[in-house]
């Protein structure tokens, strides 16, 4: 499953990103990477970005991106 | 204009959001210099501070990044100032690495990225007051195991640890020990076969040690953009082989395709090695990371209100109107403090200095030119502060979150919305904000738009305006007319805005795929000196700025207006006609006709280019000089009274109000945006594409509604 599909509140771990996603340099510089256990938080108003917790701290990515992050509950 | 460095100096380096600037802030106190917008591509601060022995050194804020490969505006900067340093001379002394101490592992990648530089690294432990106690940081280990001169427990906020980091930083100083040890992380020999022909090409052409070069040779296959850092440095006088840059592009691609082969994800293997490295090394620590992600922050209590599906909007839509409602009624006590201000100081230069050139000049000129501008700044400090408050708490990065789904849509970018909420105070703090967004696409198109957003400069003229010529009736039984006014006028800039990204999002191409990768930081009570600061500094860039154009203008304007005089006999109404200034005003008469505008405003619109505001200085210059009698003329008064000598009928009436209140919102005229656009998008098509498309939107619109409302029936 990808981290679009996880629940609101759910903790999984990151497996790997699927095909050429351009974000995942960036992703694996601020240590979201394959190993890696982070919550899903929550959804912005309007169906907007998702939130989540990684590390120590708390991100937000756009919902078309999170598809392309392969993770496992 | 560079700002040159002293023979000591030190550079602060950090993550985003890691209380950097208040280190900055808290070591330089009053003594530092922030460079400003004409001519300068990256706003530099640079403050002087001093060890307890009272030797001094000079201090450099760079801005926030997450690594040495650039991807951001920011990003760029930090990257190509590293380079400049390794490659270059005068390079820093010590670099100090600020680091969140409640979110380690994360900060120190970029502290491990900075002790391959081979220059000494102090690591500032920030933020220690909030850590927990029960997590116990060993930093003689880690100083061991990292490679670095020293880490120093500190809280910029609470003050705690700065004499230690500043004896930390002068021992390192004095001792000169630069560490060279090892690149730290393991890398197989296959990978090491790979990267040498890299390595070998940047140690031919580049001054650096064996360290470095591995680690640049890493980041080179992680991402395109670092191969054209190398571009610019070339274009900034680095001298290499000529073959250099065709070389770099080979042997990268060749790397590339060979990592591939071998199935290794080359875009992450910098930093996947490198965390996997520093992970291994906090865990022996016993610095575990990521152990309370189930727990419930502060900041995610807060967020259950603030960023919830519906309150969360609501919240943001009441502190807008919170803001505005403050900057319209709190400040005009002190706006009216400092009219009044400006009257007695003419009145005492009338009374101290003798009649004659000077005093018309200093009095009709200057006094009554510069008093019009000073007004406004109650306006700007008080915006800058709910600006920086809003940033500075985190709440800043919540509203990017929320709007992002809507800004998405229209062709911008969650991040925009914090430039073009600035962009209601002045357009040049916005468009330079606009450095964190990641893509370029998306970061133009707010620049672009951004000056549609009605500036606080505009705010003079709809204030002259309304409140000379808009009755103070009530609309629909409790809406004040005046205020609705304002408000039409705001929104029309802004739902131009919208509309136009939308537009100009179909039409200009993707450099590179837009991202939205955002961090939400906690909230954090804002540090009420570095806010203070923030207002101060904005607030003498708009004075001494705007003060010196806006003061020449005066006085080249009081010349044209008071020159040629015809003898000494003709003063009175009419000289001002025949003079430079109203020459001027009359050959371009005709084309400003149809939309309602006499000859005194037309010099009004080409001194308003200078800056927006300079318009009320204008009028009032042109005033004064007409009435060349004692004390100073209220300008509204002075407008509401002026009859046309044809027809007897008033000049200005409430639809020419209108109507340049609503070329005042489309037009562009502040060269000081049209200087920083030219800075930040590297060209000149794009503020001569600005000047175009708003001016020919802001005469159009300022037609439809002159006309329109004498078609109505209205003046």
């Amino acid at each position: 499953m990808t981290l679009y599909d996880l629940k609101d509140g759910k903790i999984a771990t990151i497996q790997s990103f699927s095909g050429e996603m351009e974000l995942q340099s960036r992703l694996v510089e601020m240590g979201i990477m394959p190993g890696i256990q982070i919550r899903r938080i929550k959804t912005a108003p309007m169906n907007g970005p998702i939130e989540i917790k990684v590390r120590d701290y708390h991100v937000s990515l756009r919902q078309e991106d999170a598809h392309y992050i392969l993770i496992s509950e | 204009m560079k700002k040159k460095l002293g023979q000591h100096w030190v550079a602060l380096v950090g993550n985003p959001n890691c209380g950097k600037t208040a280190i900055f802030n808290l070591l330089t106190g009053l003594s530092q210099k922030v460079s400003n917008y004409p001519g300068v591509t990256v706003e530099k601060k640079i403050g002087k501070a001093h060890f307890a022995d009272g030797d001094q050194f000079d201090l450099l804020d760079l801005p926030g990044t997450y690594s040495l490969t650039p991807e951001s505006m920011d990003e760029r900067i930090v990257t190509e100032q590293v380079l400049n340093w390794i490659h270059g001379d005068n390079p820093p002394s010590v670099i100090v690495s600020v680091v969140d101490a409640t979110n380690l592992s994360r900060n120190l990648y970029l502290s491990t990225q900075l002790t391959d530089l081979g220059i000494p690294i102090v690591i500032a432990l920030n933020m220690m007051d909030l850590v927990k106690n029960d997590l116990k940081i060993d930093t003689k280990k880690l100083v061991q195991k990292l490679g670095v001169e020293a880490i120093i427990p500190m809280s910029a906020i609470k003050r705690w640890g700065q004499d230690e980091l500043l004896n930390a930083i002068q021992s390192s100083v004095k001792t000169k020990n630069i560490v060279n040890g090892e690149f730290p992380v393991f890398l197989k020999d296959d990978y090491v076969n790979i990267l040498q022909p890299l390595k070998d090409l940047l140690l031919a052409n580049f001054a650096c040690n064996d360290r470095f070069a591995t680690a640049q040779s890493l980041r080179l296959i992680t991402r395109n953009s670092t191969v054209d850092i190398y571009e610019l440095l070339i274009e900034n006088g680095f001298h290499v082989d000529g073959s250099f840059m065709n070389d770099l592009k080979e042997i990268r691609q060749k790397a590339v395709e060979n990592f591939e082969e071998m199935g290794v994800k080359h875009r992450i293997l910098e930093a996947t090695l490198r965390y996997k490295w520093l992970d291994s090394v906090l865990s022996d620590a016993k610095l575990l990371v990521g152990t309370n992600l189930s727990e419930e922050s502060f900041s995610e209590k807060v967020d259950k209100v603030l960023t919830h599906s519906w309150s969360g909007p609501f919240i943001f839509i009441i502190i807008l109107y919170f803001i505005f409602q403050s900057i319209f009624t709190w400040v005009s006590a002190p706006m009216e403090w400092i009219n009044s201000g400006v009257g007695w100081m003419g009145i005492q230069v009338l009374n101290i200095m003798p009649p004659g050139m000077l005093r018309d000049l200093i009095v009709e000129g200057i006094i009554a030119g510069v008093g019009a501008i000073l007004v406004f700044l109650p306006q700007i400090l008080m915006l800058m502060f709910f600006m920086t408050v809003l940033e500075d708490s985190g709440y800043m990065a919540r509203v990017a979150f929320m709007m992002d789904r809507f800004m998405s849509k229209i062709g911008l970018h969650g991040r925009s919305v914090l430039p073009l909420m600035s962009g209601y105070a002045c357009a040049i703090p916005g468009i330079m904000s606009t450095r964190t967004i990641d893509s370029w696409k998306e970061r133009l198109i707010t620049i672009l738009v951004l000056p549609l957003m009605s500036c606080s400069a505009r705010l003079p003229v709809y204030t002259l305006m309304i409140g000379a010529f808009i009755p103070a009736t009530t609309v629909f039984g409790f809406l004040k007319l005046q205020g609705l006014i304002l408000v039409v006028m705001y929104f029309l800039g802004t739902a131009t805005a919208f509309i136009l990204a939308k537009i100009f999002s179909m039409f200009i191409k993707a450099k590179g795929k837009s991202s939205f990768v955002m961090e939400l930081p906690p909230y954090r009570t804002p540090l009420w000196r570095s806010v203070y600061r923030n207002v101060y500094n904005r607030g003498k860039i708009f004075v001494v700025n705007a003060g010196k154009i806006i003061m020449s203008i005066s006085i080249i304007l009081w010349f044209l207006a008071s020159f040629p005089s015809e003898g000494e006999a003709s003063i009175g109404k009419n000289s001002i006609q025949h003079s430079y200034a109203g020459k001027i005003g009359h050959a371009i008469e005709p084309i400003i006709k149809p939309l309602g505008f006499d000859w005194k405003l037309g010099i009004g619109l080409i001194t308003s280019f200078a800056a927006r505001e300079v318009l009320v200085s204008t009028m009032a210059t042109i005033y004064n000089v007409e009435s060349d009698g004692d004390g100073i003329v209220e300008l509204k008064d002075a407008m509401q009274n002026d009859i046309d000598p044809e027809t007897g009928q008033p000049i200005y009436t409430p639809l020419v109000a209108l109507s340049l209140m609503v070329f005042f919102v489309f037009a562009a005229q502040c060269m000081a945006t049209f200087a920083i656009v030219r800075n930040e998008t590297n060209s000149w098509k794009w503020p001569l594409f600005m000047i175009v498309y708003m001016n020919s939107l802001a005469y159009g619109a300022s037609l439809l509604v002159y006309q329109g409302g004498k078609i109505l029936g209205f003046g």
